[in-house]
């Protein structure tokens, strides 16, 4: 024992010498453990977010049960169940917006709900009878903000609810909504013969939803924490390049005193064992930081990740991060892996380090050959794993697969091309100092390596990820413009309220057109699809932004028996213009024809557009509240006013430019975390470059006294120096812009398709690509400049003493 | 050859080379009796380095019997050397190979704690003998190189080993330096009564030991 310690204690007594090449061990494995836990956590909070949402009616412990084939449970079913004896319980749900909130109300019935069920004791927040009678109550968690809107029951806090869910009786679900069905049923885990009834009872048109705690809300967003967390290990990935990078050169540093331990009689396996400790020593030290760096950056980017969950998908997330200790574990366990992994080389080669030094000193040059020859083997590799994964791969995992073995692929061989350049370079040159220059650039690849490999993810991941975004928003900009034509858009609290207010705004002379905008929600294959009824206008047949079209497309449209759907709804069942199409509905299922298919960015859901006329023929259960308005622009104020003085809600009016101003801050505050995240990535990747420099300047020394004493001064071996990293950086840039544009093309084309189901136009920003080169420039000046000062700043009688001291 | 503290029956140790194997030692028969101070010479090349590492565990031979401290080396294992070196013998080398990031007294102390027999008076003793009183606390890199070697023969006998292995340990220093070393170095091993093995090119260093052997071709001559 005492001789472990004293191993590791010798082996702890370098970094004394070292003390910034420990903090920046520690740097390194502190941001790789704060991105990937950070982002660890947003997606925790995130599904305890959903989790919540989902076991509002008892989660695991109840079944839910459906109409079959995406159409609602008619309320003849339900009665004929309640009287086969099956105790199923009625649920209705709607949402209600109140300013930029998305309040989820739950109607239920109290008096037959399960007795397991979370919110089946009214009685605790209050009597039975003040929940059912008279305006009722609405229960609301303690998280839930107040005062909720007036058109709600009085509020009452109740436990076990998640933020902005609210229940009431279902009799003013029911009220508001114009619906009698329910959305669907609840029970107690039934036994065999109740499921045989219930199938008997009505013949099949009731079925079990298949159970998942966490809900549709879960599989909605997977991809967008797919999203995260590929950016996490992104940059994950980087910050280990850091600790690989420090640990190497710290063995490298410390071989000589490992040869001497070993010579004064230190086991290999006692060493293995002493950079083990001395591994997690560092991983308890700096994971911790790392846990609570990633806690902080977690908590500055949840609001933002809240919104737009919020925004994108209706999802309540709540804003304060509450973690469990298995995120701490995990954390720290990820830290400990990553840690390990980035040490293994240094470990393996201390295992199998022979006690003395190989005495040809050319194996270092013959060495690097060879690692040069593998990596580009493994490079070629990784790249026809890439094309193979692209022509026969499908879906999104596949599509990560694509990405992250182009990524790998690409930044492996670029030491491999950098390498044969420099040396083909190498032997044009025509004096024997630019010779050197050549080759002792070549020379050092082998240390900085690893860096300019990380250099090169993040710029590309920058650029790939920059171009999509700023892609993205030229199209969403254009898309917004074509859907949100109508000058104002109006939502009535009723469907009652709604169809009078539509024939009052008909009736006034300054709206030019009344668009309905009524729907009804079907499930297929049980994805949540929306079926919108719209009246022909020019105002569609003008902006509506469509993918593909057919001849004389809006004609059929109108004339019913054609419909329009989005372009995931086509993805999804692979559908065209031409192909039928069938929709679930209460008389059993229409069927009409794809007349084309439009673009609905930003909708997890499937969305198909139908006549007004044949909607409300087919569905009956519509949402009838909503409709556009063409209004001469100088009119707006005047038809808001009217329609505020016939009693709608001010907050129910919406003009195009709010919508657009909501519209364009979600897209922000979506891609705020993508591009928070790509920030670091390239700040990490800095600090990778600037710790390589600083540890490979002790080394550099022995290479550039000789020079010295040949007579150069230490300014130009300076200007040697900064030209050097200049290059190399700006060879690295412009390695990048084509790797990144790969990888935009990949993120537009393959992963948003597979992860969204829409498809995005590739753009080019080359303003992007210089700004970026100039930022890895300035990257390689700063990282640069303090080796470099330390260069001139070196005594000559430090120079001189290395070659007093050269063994 | 009951009191050899080193014996080699034909040995043979050979190296790969761009012309196929180098037989650096080839048959060797070496005695080197206990308590005596002697020194291994002979050209560059011609398996004195080669016989030392061996003896020390720092390499295993192709073939032959190898006897150190009355252990059959050739049959231990890789933990079976350390606890070889670490134990019951002690290397110096030409280049100090000292551990940078330890001080003077750190340095002189880490063998011999290594194999659990730290002695605080023996230190003292061998730190005042070795002129390095007032310098305990200094790192390698503040010493000169004759003040190295002296830390690295501290190093090799705070442990007490009956066999202490020299690979030129005055290579590296200056004439007068050397001597003084080399003085110092025979002074104690002859007081601990260690058996202490040289490998030099020089005659003279070789004629103030017990013994010579001198190697060529990888054979005593």
């Amino acid at each position: 024992m005492m001789r472990h310690r004293l191993i590791l204690t010798t082996l702890l007594s370098h970094w004394r010498r070292k003390p910034w090449q420990f903090v920046i061990l520690l740097i390194g494995l502190a941001t790789a453990t704060a991105l990937w836990s950070g982002v660890q956590a947003i997606n925790a909070q995130a599904r305890d977010s959903y989790a919540q949402a989902a076991g509002v009616l008892g989660g695991d412990d109840l079944d839910r049960w459906t109409g079959n084939a995406g159409l609602s449970i008619s309320l003849t079913d339900y009665v004929a169940l309640r009287r086969a004896g099956i105790n199923l319980s009625p649920v209705m749900e709607t949402v209600l917006r109140d300013g930029n909130r998305r309040l989820r109300i739950i109607g239920i019935e109290p008096t037959s709900l399960p007795q397991k069920s979370l919110i089946q004791s009214t009685d605790e927040a209050g009597s039975l009878a003040d929940f059912v009678t008279g305006s009722g109550i609405a229960l609301v968690s303690a998280d839930t903000a107040l005062p909720l809107p007036a058109i709600l029951p009085p509020a009452r806090v109740s436990d076990g609810l998640p933020p902005d869910t609210i229940v009431v009786d279902i009799s003013w679900v029911a009220d508001r909504s114009g619906r009698v069905a329910p959305d669907y049923l609840v029970s107690l885990k039934l036994s065999n013969a109740d499921h045989l009834a219930i199938s008997s009872v009505t013949e099949g048109r009731v079925k079990l939803q298949a159970s998942d705690a966490s809900g549709d809300l879960s599989r909605l967003t997977d991809s967008f924490h797919l999203n995260l967390t590929a950016f996490g290990f992104l940059s994950f990935v980087v910050g280990l390049f850091i600790v690989h990078a420090t640990i190497g050169l710290s063995f490298e540093q410390r071989k000589p005193m490992l040869r001497t331990m070993r010579a004064c009689g230190a086991s290999s396996r006692a060493l293995v064992i002493a950079l083990s400790l001395e591994v997690l020593g560092s991983v308890l030290l700096a994971g911790s930081a790392g846990m609570v760096l990633g806690y902080l950056i977690a908590s500055s980017l949840l609001p933002d990740v809240a919104a737009s969950l919020r925004g994108l998908y209706g999802a309540n997330v709540d804003g304060a991060l509450n973690l469990q200790p298995s995120w701490w574990i995990a954390g720290l366990g990820m830290s400990l892996i990553g840690a390990f992994a980035a040490a293994a080389q240094s470990i393996w080669k201390a295992a199998r380090l022979p006690v003395l030094a190989p005495a040809r000193p050319e194996a270092w040059q013959a060495a690097h050959r060879r690692d040069l020859t593998r990596q580009g083997g493994l490079a070629i590799l990784l790249l026809g794993v890439a094309v193979v994964t692209l022509l026969l791969g499908r879906g999104l995992a596949s599509g990560f697969i694509l990405m992250g073995s182009v990524l790998t692929g690409t930044a492996l061989l670029l030491p491999v091309l950098a390498s044969n350049i420099l040396h083909w370079m190498e032997a044009r040159q025509a004096t024997p100092l630019s010779r050197w220059i050549w080759a002792d650039t070549r020379q050092q690849l082998r240390g900085l390596t690893l860096s300019l490999m990380a250099l090169l993810l993040a710029l590309s991941v920058n650029i790939g990820v920059g171009t999509m975004v700023d892609g993205f928003r030229k199209t969403f900009l254009g898309w917004l413009d074509q859907r949100l034509a109508a000058e104002l858009y109006v939502t009535a609290p009723d469907t009652a309220t709604g169809l009078g207010l539509k024939a009052f705004a008909g009736s006034l002379p300054e709206v030019d057109a009344v668009l309905p905008i009524w729907s009804s929600d079907v499930r297929i294959d049980a994805w949540p699809v929306t079926v919108f009824g719209f009246e022909d206008h020019v105002t569609y047949r003008d902006n509506w932004p469509m993918l593909q079209t057919s001849r004389g497309m809006w004609d059929k449209v109108r004339d019913g028996q054609f419909a329009l759907v989005s372009e995931q709804f086509a993805r999804r069942f692979n559908v065209e213009p031409g192909d039928p199409l069938t929709l679930p509905s209460p008389s059993g299922g229409w069927t009409a024809e794809i007349a084309g298919v439009f673009s609905d960015y930003g909708n997890p859901t499937g969305a198909v557009m139908i006549n007004a006329t044949t909607l409300t023929e087919n569905w009956s259960d519509l949402d009838q509240r909503r409709f556009a308005l063409r209004v001469a622009p100088e009119c707006i104020t005047t038809v808001r006013d009217l329609l505020i003085k016939e009693g709608l809600p001010e907050r129910s009016i919406v003009d195009q430019s709010r919508v657009k101003a909501a519209s364009r801050e979600i897209f922000e505050t979506t891609f705020a975390v993508t591009l928070a995240l790509n920030a670091l990535t390239l700040v990490v990747a800095g600090i990778a470059l600037f710790t390589s420099l600083l540890t490979l300047s002790n080394l550099r020394l022995p290479q550039l006294a000789p020079l010295w004493a040949l007579g150069m001064t230490r300014r130009q071996l300076g200007w040697i120096e900064l030209g050097r990293m200049l290059g190399l950086a700006l060879f690295t840039a412009l390695f990048a812009i084509p790797l990144g544009l790969i990888l935009a093309t990949i993120l537009t084309k393959v992963i948003n398709v597979e992860a969204f189901g829409w498809e995005l136009p590739v753009f080019l920003f080359p303003l992007q690509w210089i700004s970026l080169i100039g930022l890895a420039l300035l990257t390689a000046l700063v990282a640069s400049l303090w080796p470099i000062l330390r260069l001139q700043r070196t005594p000559p009688a430090t120079l001189i003493g290395v070659f007093s001291n050269e063994r | 050859m009951t009191n050899a503290i080193v014996s080699a029956r034909n040995l043979r140790k050979t190296f790969p080379s761009d012309t196929g194997n180098v037989a650096v030692l080839d048959g060797l028969d070496f005695d080197l009796e206990e308590g005596t101070t002697a020194a291994l010479l002979g050209e560059s090349g011609s398996g004195k380095s080669t016989f030392l590492h061996l003896v020390g565990g720092l390499e295993v031979a192709d073939s032959g019997e190898l006897s150190v401290c009355g252990q059959d080396v050739t049959q231990l294992t890789a933990d079976g050397l350390s606890e070889l070196r670490r134990e019951r013998l002690a290397l110096v080398f030409q280049q100090f190979n000292l551990i940078p990031s330890l001080n003077v007294r750190d340095n002189i102390t880490f063998q011999a704690s290594l194999a659990g027999r730290q002695d605080a008076d023996w230190t003292d003793h061998l730190i005042e003998r070795l002129g390095l009183t007032g310098l305990e606390r200094r790192y390698p890199e503040q010493l000169s190189g004759g003040q190295q070697q002296r830390v690295a023969i501290g190093r090799a006998l705070a442990g007490r080993p009956p066999l202490l292995l020299a690979d030129e340990p005055t290579g590296n220093l200056d004439e007068a330096t050397g001597d003084t070393v080399l003085d110092l170095m025979l002074d104690l091993v002859r007081d601990s009564g260690a058996t202490l093995l040289m490998v030099t090119h020089s005659a003279r260093i070789a004629a103030r030991l017990d013994r010579s052997f001198t190697l060529k071709a990888g054979r005593l001559t």
